[in-house]
């Protein structure tokens, strides 16, 4: 929740029950309207939008009830029982990113456009953010877009996009001007995944699978009305996207015993032969600190209604990746000689050796867990920022490799 | 009541006036002056905590002087009072005293004993064997002797009894005005198996009983060897009931012991920001240093998970909402471990100023140790979730 939405709650004071009622009342009535059980996905979410609960801290029109976004929890809850399909997971960068971008940086005529099919799932989304020279230093990025008339044409490589060869409309972050310091060389568009010159390639990974792609943008024009915000100022806007990056994983309640320890629970449940006591203790200690990041969870959403997140929602995405990852390497050395076996790396089955490997990405995708302690260092205790060689200086004189 | 970690307006607000009260009453001036006196507190100061304030029996029933107000707020004055080293009998009177005494099915023993512990104007320490992370009858090394006349056909309520035995590390032990004491029930002319526990009240003043104490390394906590030589003592609850009691006692004081250990990390985490923004090496604050940012980093994270598992234990254990033995050895697992940790790194952050002894980081690592401890340690703890979670449930 911003800052802004936590005074606007405040302010609110006694008038915040009527407007939760409203909310409750806009959900119970689009329950009472369409059966989730029989409408299409895409059908049911357009009927949540059309009543203003897909962002209820979004205007009237535009998918939302121009109300506080903490009673957006209001209206999930009666959804979600009711039966609604999960948006997030139905179009996760469209629903998680796009959206919350949009409302901030669009025009009113690409958000009356775009907002109602990226809420239903209708269009998919992608990020084209990452690319091969910068990754942690995002802020460094080569692709570069040229103007030429009333639009641009773009060219360069992304890399790390999820869902890019189902996306309709992709936001993208490109140089427009390399003799400015990094941050303030960088425009933000969004950009037709359908245009001439997206050329969208699998990445194949460690596990064999090719869950991300390569993009290769040659010669892309994207029309002006495209671009979100002032030209130099995409730094800005990207924060908006990897702002609501971060809010959105870890969204879900997770049970006792759900989650990745799943996974070792039930090897140990399942292989007593294989059982040792410094594995029984290690299990222990494991499912300990599975408790702690699930219940450090839990009190972050019920501080998220209550007002701006504190410094326990920053911590999730580091504990949770690092704490994957110790699960799996337990279920590896638990399965001794049986773990060194992978069955297919044409196309892997979900083994507990898949999710291994798998794991060795948490702490690098969506932030290193460096740069997360960065950023739990600099912004939630204040500590001051590393000694920097290349603030001030043009992009194109920073080196690069 | 309210819904788990939806901390009240009026515990906001009780925070702060502990809070602020710590500050005045207990600034580190005066734990330094009070850690090196013969009693180790003011008692002064604790009854204004009890009396004035209120907030020594937030737990216990309004009947007996407390506010009914459960464990949760409890905590939130224990995190505060941990988090300025407040000097007191908070172990012997408030975690562990009026948690015994408010478990008892003795009303009339509670409405005698409770409300002076409450009020701070009595003080109470609990001779029982707790340091293996529950009570543990089988380590309770006091008999107890009932009297001849216990066998009059008036029944045993009559009964007397005298204490033998000797018992190490009673917390606030040696300046309490009463004694709960876990001893083993046994007739000296019966030679069956029977090894009941039971709790009994022993008085400041009880003829042959010797306090000795024992010298510490956290100079803020009182402990002491307490003897008892044919003491004579009261029977507060006979077997099953006792050990009961003192199960209840243990979960509870880990789930409190937790908060103080929350509070005394955020302590800590603050003091090391604060350094590390303003001690300047190489011509920069160290805390731009990446190995010094990452080691305040994962202090955070230490103490965030600390306070989410303190808390949940609270409210578990006030609105039944998880198993007590589970809510407890998560509290005290991850507290214990995370006070360790966040007091040791601490003493890094600060580097050779850190280990002085007028710096405050040696007074706070040498609670977390004890604080470890005292209730069980963390592998201890982490051993009974072993057989609570994947022995006894199977996988949940």
């Amino acid at each position: 929740m911003s800052a802004d939405t936590a005074d606007a709650l405040a302010a609110a004071g006694t008038s915040q029950d009527d407007d939760r009622g409203r909310v409750e009342r806009a959900a119970r009535g689009v329950l009472a309207g369409i059966d989730p059980a029989t409408a299409t996905t895409a059908e049911f979410l357009g009927a949540c939008y059309d009543a203003g609960l897909a962002w209820v801290h979004f205007p009237v029109g535009f998918g939302g009830l121009g109300l506080p976004a903490g009673l957006q929890a209001a209206a999930d809850a009666i959804l979600a029982a009711g039966g609604r399909p999960d948006p997030f997971l139905n179009n996760p960068i469209g629903v998680g990113m796009a959206g919350p971008t949009l409302h901030g940086h669009a025009g009113e005529e690409l958000r009356a456009k775009l907002l109602r099919p990226l809420y239903t799932g209708e269009q998919m989304w992608a990020q084209l953010f990452s690319e091969p020279g910068a990754g942690s230093d995002l802020a460094g990025l080569s692709t570069r877009a040229v103007r030429d008339g009333d639009g641009w044409v773009v060219d360069g490589q992304k890399v790390w996009t999820s869902l890019a060869h189902l996306a309709s409309w992709a936001l993208l972050l490109a140089r427009t001007d390399p003799d400015l310091p990094k941050h303030r060389g960088l425009t933000y568009f969004i950009v037709d995944m359908h245009a001439s010159g997206v050329e969208v390639r699998p990445l194949r990974q460690a596990t064999g699978q090719a869950e991300f792609n390569e993009v290769y943008l040659t010669g892309v024009r994207i029309p002006d009305t495209q671009r979100l915000g002032d030209v130099g100022q995409g730094w800005n806007v990207a924060m908006t996207t990897l702002m609501n990056e971060r809010s959105a994983i870890g969204d879900s309640a997770l049970g006792r015993g759900s989650g990745t320890i799943a996974d070792a629970l039930g090897l140990w449940r399942d292989r007593p032969d294989l059982h040792s006591p410094a594995l029984r203790l290690r299990l222990a200690d494991l499912w300990t600190q599975a408790e702690a990041y699930r219940l450090t969870g839990e009190r972050a959403r019920v501080a998220r209604t209550a007002g701006p997140p504190g410094p326990e929602a920053s911590i999730g995405k580091l504990v949770g990746a690092e704490l994957n990852q110790k699960i799996y390497d337990f279920c590896m050395d638990m399965l001794g000689p049986e773990g060194t076996l992978y069955d297919s790396y044409d196309d892997p089955a979900d083994t507990l050796q898949r999710r291994f490997l798998r794991a060795r990405a948490n702490t690098i995708e969506g932030g290193t867990s460096q740069i997360l302690r960065n950023v739990l260092g600099e912004r939630v205790l204040r500590l001051p920022g590393d000694v920097r060689v290349d603030t001030g200086k043009p992009w194109r004189d920073i080196p690069r490799g | 009541m309210s819904s788990e970690f939806a901390w009240s307006t009026e515990q906001v607000e009780l925070r702060r006036t502990v809070r602020a009260f710590a500050a005045a009453a207990s600034p580190q001036e005066e734990v330094r002056r009070l850690m090196a006196s013969p009693l180790g507190h003011d008692p002064a100061v604790w009854s204004r905590l009890g009396e004035e304030l209120g907030v020594l029996g937030l737990a216990a029933d309004e009947e007996y002087g407390g506010a009914g107000d459960g464990l949760v707020s409890q905590a939130v004055v224990i995190e505060e009072l941990g988090r300025a080293l407040v000097c007191g009998p908070l172990l012997g009177s408030v975690i562990l005293g009026a948690t015994a005494l408010g478990a008892l099915n003795d009303t009339a023993a509670r409405a005698e004993l409770l409300p002076g512990l409450v009020e701070g104007r009595t003080s109470a320490a609990l001779a029982a064997p707790l340091h293996r992370g529950g009570f543990d009858p089988a380590a309770v090394t006091v008999t107890a002797t009932a009297h001849q006349r216990a066998a009059s056909p008036d029944g045993a309520a009559t009964a007397g009894y005298t204490l033998r035995g000797s018992v190490p590390h009673v917390l606030d032990g040696a300046a309490a005005d009463l004694l709960l004491v876990a001893a083993t029930i046994g007739g000296a002319d019966t030679d069956d198996d029977d090894d009941a526990v039971g709790l009994f009240a022993v008085n400041a003043g009880a003829a042959g009983l010797i306090r000795e104490s024992a010298p510490t390394m956290d100079l803020t906590r009182r402990q002491a060897t307490v003897s008892f030589n044919d003491v004579p003592a009261r029977l507060l609850a006979a077997a099953p009931e006792a050990a009961a009691v003192l199960a209840t006692t243990a979960e509870t004081a880990a789930v409190l012991l937790a908060a103080e250990q929350v509070g005394a990390a955020q302590y800590l985490l603050d003091l090391s920001v604060e350094y590390a923004r303003t001690r300047l090496q190489f011509g920069r604050p160290i805390g731009s240093f990446q190995a010094v940012k990452h080691l305040c980093a994962d202090m955070l994270v230490l103490v965030e998970q600390a306070r989410s598992v303190a808390y949940h234990g609270a409210w578990a254990l006030d609105e039944g909402t998880d198993d007590p033995r589970i809510a407890a050895s998560l509290a005290q697992s991850v507290c214990s471990k995370a006070f360790t940790q966040v007091a040791a790194m601490t003493v890094q952050v600060h580097g050779g100023i850190g280990f002085t002894w007028e710096h405050p980081a040696h007074l706070y690592l040498k609670r977390a140790y004890t604080d470890a401890a005292l209730f069980g340690s963390a592998e201890t703890h982490q051993e009974r979730l072993a057989q609570l979670v994947l022995d006894e449930a199977g996988a949940p």
